[in-house]
């Protein structure tokens, strides 16, 4: 099965991950994501029906912190690489909901 | 010492000779300092150098050498570190521009480890842009050459600390390793790399691509090195909770040559299709020397092996889409000089900022999580990795090490790869498993093909069984081993007659 | 309006667990502080940075689980929500989707028809964001991280309540389990209880669901009250109009007591749930629910029980006292030092809850000292000060929480017992009031009264009430 993808498609992916593409990039982009996702599709070959799904590769679970304070104020730090910002805090374009 | 037979040593010799006073901590520093800017022009291994800061840690660590408060085989030993691990007040990029002016405020637990046994860092190397890539050639701030010919790439993404310490610019140095970036780069440029079993080495201060796949590893001119390294780089760190607690680090006892009856197996699927001939006889060279020395070698049927590239991709993508969201130019790194509100900021500054690798491969993991392909395509890819680690599972039921080739190939030629993206995935093919299973990966230099290109061999062992592929490692080495390239020998030559 | 409709209500209820730290770092969670003071690059979403679950987080979600009768997830996992704000460092929010800690619950609320159950879909855990400041001088957004990753759990309901009344019924029964459990202060007010509200109309007897909406940002009890009237009214006449209702989101502003929809396109309401990598999951054994039942709390039902048994309340005193965790800790605390508990109580419910009603105020930002209360209990009950002044002295105490003894000290409250001096004022009182005196005589009891009156007046309230009478009776022969 071949995968077609549109420019709808692409636009749809663009606004989940924030990326504006130019018109070669989009084209580019078309082709590519359809050769990589019919070569995904060869896992459809493998019969997964009893398989459970392996988020973590190891049996590791429980990992805890105490709840105990330790960091103090770093603002300073924190703000350090800010391309803006203003009266401690980082400065955005006005954002209103 | 001269200069010359300073840069010939091996980290752990040159760490006996600062110990034994025949070489000074400076000294060391400035043989690959002057190494650095010798061969820099040509191979453009480093992203960042810090002389000053090498120089200042040199009359440091010497003084706590001095006073025996540093002991261990590292101390005095200049390292460099892959350009997506943080240290603190030293520009971290992971060849991106969107990262190209970003200052950790904190150092990585590695890193942390490793100056805590008084290495002397000398600067950061380059690689594919956030380690997306095979050859190094997707950084932004231009690709590295490989040291053994100038015309074709390192490998990658590790391939600036790969060429670094092929070239004699440092001793050893870090990588990290998501689907081959230690190893494969290892094999193309002659040096000996380790992956180790996922958890061993602290994430905390890598900046992640794959989090369920990366870890940081050594690059080092033999095995020796490498269990050395991997001592001081394994720590159980609170601050990652994937950290896992091992009991035994003392990874330096693997180093014997005794592999009788050791049981090492040969997957007949690495051997098929694809693989260059001259990398299939060192294989099989490999696998004799193994068997003359009295382990048990034969070849067995790994299976899933061609499922593990899709796999990684689907899984891989989708972490990087999520783990690369951060980057929006809030609250660090390239925000664009031009833009229509919020959303205009976000996607300009991340159009302008990312390279093309790696907007493809956050547009692959967006879409491959996205409402209504998830069960297809996420969840299909992590019952694929369930079944890739069964396999290995199975296998290591049987064997205690698997051997194999790194990479099919020895290093292919600059700008061959990128455009055909589908075919450098497939340069992955023997690595990434090792990924998606989180066992520990290590690849030796085996000598080099008719074009003088360096070949690498691949041991596999199972989790935690780090020890056993050293060893095997160790046995193989003798044969071959670390040879410094030609072009960075005349570098040291043309330096000592001025 | 002809036909008869039901509204249909579920709410998505938000609550800022009482840790000390947040839920994946150590920087404190303290409410305030300068701008991103409370910070550190894994709330801030520094690069190579990572999460380390707070234990006290799923204590306290487990806790709040079995008191609201949930099954647990003994095997539960954390997830990523991907979606871009400048609120969210990641960019991604680190939630439950796939493996909620808590599932199929319920808490049980008083209706005007009897009890009912309201049912709980799911309890998860996950962190909160920062806050955007609008600068309006130079019309931009300031972010502040403060707020973020402080844990939160998110209760949702199901779709179970008819009214407003339920709604508000279930959110106060909800916060009394949670105050009582110590899992959060949950105040309306400053945000560390926040319920968002799912509504859709039905004809009156239909079986399907109609199209909901959900409505955002209701900071107090009367907005919601006022939120769900509202946005029934809307959906009904949309209905009578005969037109669609859009599922969409709706932000409530409670000044213009309207709302409007939260749209962009570039809001595409897909979040790329995935299980987070950098967290391995949490199993929970059979010992650890055990030992957090063991360690539970007294819950209000104890604890009005043993008001009863204990200090001999009444169940109506026990009911009203413990209708608020905050007002039976005074009491707890006020008896615990004066030994009154009769006393105590009746001060709470008559003079505190008139006091609340006065000045609008939650029974959580009653903020005197229990001393202060007891001591004023020992003035009256040693009489020392008579009720009427008690009274005073208590508004001064519920308003600056001063100190009942000092107070009475400086402004000369204490009841003036000198017999001579009653007598005198008490004669002259008489002196002055022939015709209540002949009244008095003729058998008119109320006039008795008015010279007791007089003379506490005289007296400014100081006197001793008994004293007072017995001379008034004495004098008059």
């Amino acid at each position: 099965m071949a995968h077609i993808i549109d420019d709808d498609m692409i636009e749809y992916v663009g606004i989940l991950a924030k990326l504006e593409l130019s018109e070669k990039e989009r084209e580019d982009a078309k082709k590519d994501m359809g050769r990589m996702l019919d070569y995904i599709d060869t896992l459809n070959e493998l019969d997964t029906d009893s398989v459970e799904p392996m988020s973590h590769v190891f049996p590791v679970h429980n990992v805890f912190r105490e709840d105990v304070v330790e960091n103090g104020d770093d603002r300073d730090n924190i703000l350090k690489n800010a391309p803006e910002k203003k009266d401690g805090a980082f400065k955005v374009p006005k954002t209103v909901e | 010492m001269t200069e010359k037979e300073i840069l010939s040593l091996t980290a752990v010799g040159l760490g006996k000779k600062i110990k034994s006073k025949e070489v000074t901590v400076l000294e060391a520093v400035k043989a690959v300092l002057g190494q650095i800017r010798s061969m820099e022009p040509d191979l453009n291994s480093f992203v960042t150098v810090d002389e000053a800061f090498a120089l200042s840690q040199a009359e440091a660590v010497q003084k706590k050498i001095d006073a025996g408060e540093l002991t261990g085989p590292l101390a005095g030993v200049p390292v460099a570190i892959k350009d997506n691990i943080c240290i603190k007040d030293m520009r971290t990029t992971c060849s991106s521009n969107i990262l190209s002016d970003f200052v950790p405020t904190y150092t990585a637990q590695a890193v942390e480890n490793l100056i805590e046994a008084g290495a002397i860092i000398i600067g950061k190397t380059n690689m594919d842009e956030f380690a997306m890539g095979s050859t190094t050639e997707t950084s932004a701030f231009g690709p590295t050459k490989n040291p053994w010919n100038l015309e074709y790439v390192p490998g990658g993404s590790s391939g600036g600390s790969c060429t670094a310490v092929a070239s004699g610019e440092c001793f050893y140095a870090l990588g990290s390793d998501t689907g081959g970036s230690i190893r494969q780069p290892a094999s193309y440029c002659g040096v000996t790399g380790l992956k180790p079993t996922y958890g061993t080495i602290s994430r905390y201060g890598l900046i992640a691509y794959g989090s369920s796949l990366d870890q940081i590893g050594p690059v080092a001119k033999d095995v020796t090195d490498c269990a050395a390294i991997l001592e001081v780089l394994a720590s159980h760190d609170k601050k990652d909770s994937t950290s896992v607690d091992r009991k035994d680090n003392h990874f330096m006892e693997a180093l014997t040559e005794d592999v009788k009856g050791l049981r090492v197996g040969i997957p007949a699927d690495y051997l098929g299709e694809g693989l260059n001939e001259e990398v299939k006889e060192a294989v099989l060279k490999a696998a004799k020397i193994l068997e003359e020395k009295g382990a048990v070698v034969e070849t067995f049927d790994l299976g899933r092996v061609k499922y593990a590239i899709p796999a990684y991709y689907v899984i891989a993508s989708a972490e990087a889409s999520s783990n690369l969201s951060r980057f929006d130019g809030v609250k660090y790194g390239y925000r664009a000089k031009e833009y229509e509100g919020l959303h205009g900021m976000y996607k300009k500054s991340r159009s302008e900022g990312f390279g093309a690798e790696v907007k493809r491969r956050i547009m692959l993991g967006s879409f491959v999580l996205s409402s209504g392909y998830y069960d297809a395509y996420y969840i299909k890819a992590l019952k694929t990795k369930a079944l890739i680690k069964k396999s290995f599972d199975e296998a290591f039921a049987k064997y205690d090490v698997i051997l194999g080739p790194t990479a099919p190939t020895t290093a292919p030629k600059l700008n061959e790869s990128l455009s055909d993206s589908l075919k450098m995935y497939l340069g992955d093919i023997y690595t990434i498993s090792v990924n998606l299973a989180g066992l520990p990966g290590l690849s030796i230099p085996f000598g080099t093909d008719h074009k003088g290109l360096p070949i690498g061999l691949q041991l596999i062992g199972d989790c935690f069984q780090e020890k056993s592929i050293l060893r095997a490692g160790y046995a193989l080495e003798g044969e071959h081993g670390y040879t410094m390239p030609e072009l960075a020998l005349k570098a040291i030559n043309g330096r000592e007659e001025k | 309006m002809s036909k008869q409709y039901e509204t249909v209500i579920g709410l998505e209820v938000h609550v800022e667990l009482a840790t000390k730290t947040k839920i994946f770092c150590s920087c404190s969670t303290e409410f305030g502080g300068a701008p991103n003071t409370h910070t550190c690059p894994v709330c801030t979403g520094m690069p190579g940075s990572l999460p380390v679950l707070n234990k006290q987080v799923v204590e306290y979600a487990l806790a709040v689980g079995l008191a609201a009768n949930c099954e647990i997830n003994q095997y539960c996992k954390f997830d990523r929500k991907n979606y871009f704000y400048p609120d969210n460092p990641q960019n991604y929010q680190i939630s439950q989707l796939y493996l909620p800690i808590c599932h199929d619950g319920y808490v049980e609320i008083d209706t005007p028809s009897g009890k009912k159950k309201i049912g709980i879909h799911e309890i998860h855990m996950e962190e909160d964001a920062g806050k955007l400041i609008h600068d309006e001088w130079e019309d931009c957004s300031l972010v502040d991280f403060n707020r973020s990753g402080v844990p939160l759990i998110e209760i949702v309901s199901e779709p179970d309540m008819r009214s407003g009344e339920e709604v508000i019924a279930y959110l106060e029964k909800l916060r009394l389990i949670i105050q009582y459990l110590g899992a959060s202060d949950c105040k309306l007010q400053e945000g560390s209880m926040r319920a968002d509200v799912n509504l859709s109309i039905r004809e009156a007897g239909a079986k399907e669901f109609g199209t909901r909406t959900e409505m955002k940002n209701l900071n107090s009890f009367k907005a919601i009250a006022r939120a769900i009237e509202g946005e029934k009214k809307r959906q009904i006449e949309l209905i009578e109009e005969g037109k669609l209702i859009t599922q969409e989101t709706r932000r409530w502003d409670d000044n213009k007591e309207s709302s409007y929809a939260m749209r962009s396109k570039e809001d595409a309401k897909d979040y790329r749930y995935f299980p987070d990598p950098d967290l391995p999951p949490v199993l929970i054994s059979d010992e650890w629910i055990s030992s957090i039942k063991e360690r539970q709390p007294e819950l209000r039902t104890e604890k009005m029980a043993r008001y009863q048994e204990d200090f001999s309340l009444s169940e109506y005193d026990a009911d009203i006292i413990t209708a608020s965790k905050h007002i039976a800790d005074i009491f707890e605390a006020v008896t615990e030092i004066c030994n009154k508990p009769k006393e105590a109580a009746n001060w709470l419910m008559v003079e505190g809850m008139r006091l609340l009603k006065e000045h609008e105020m939650e029974p959580e930002n009653m903020c005197f000292s229990p001393e202060n209360l007891a001591k004023l209990i020992q003035l009256v009950d040693n009489g020392t000060i008579n009720r009427t002044v008690g009274k005073e002295v208590f508004e001064r105490i519920f308003a600056d929480n001063v100190n009942p003894e000092q107070y009475v000290e400086e402004k000369g409250l204490k009841v003036v017992n000198d017999e001579g001096q009653l007598r005198e004022a008490i004669q002259g009182i008489i002196d002055a009031n022939p015709q209540s005196v002949e009244d008095y005589h003729n058998g008119k009891e109320k006039a008795m009264g008015f010279l007791v009156g007089q003379t506490m007046r005289a007296m400014k309230g100081k006197a001793d009430p008994a004293s007072v009478n017995r001379i008034v009776k004495e004098l008059l022969g």
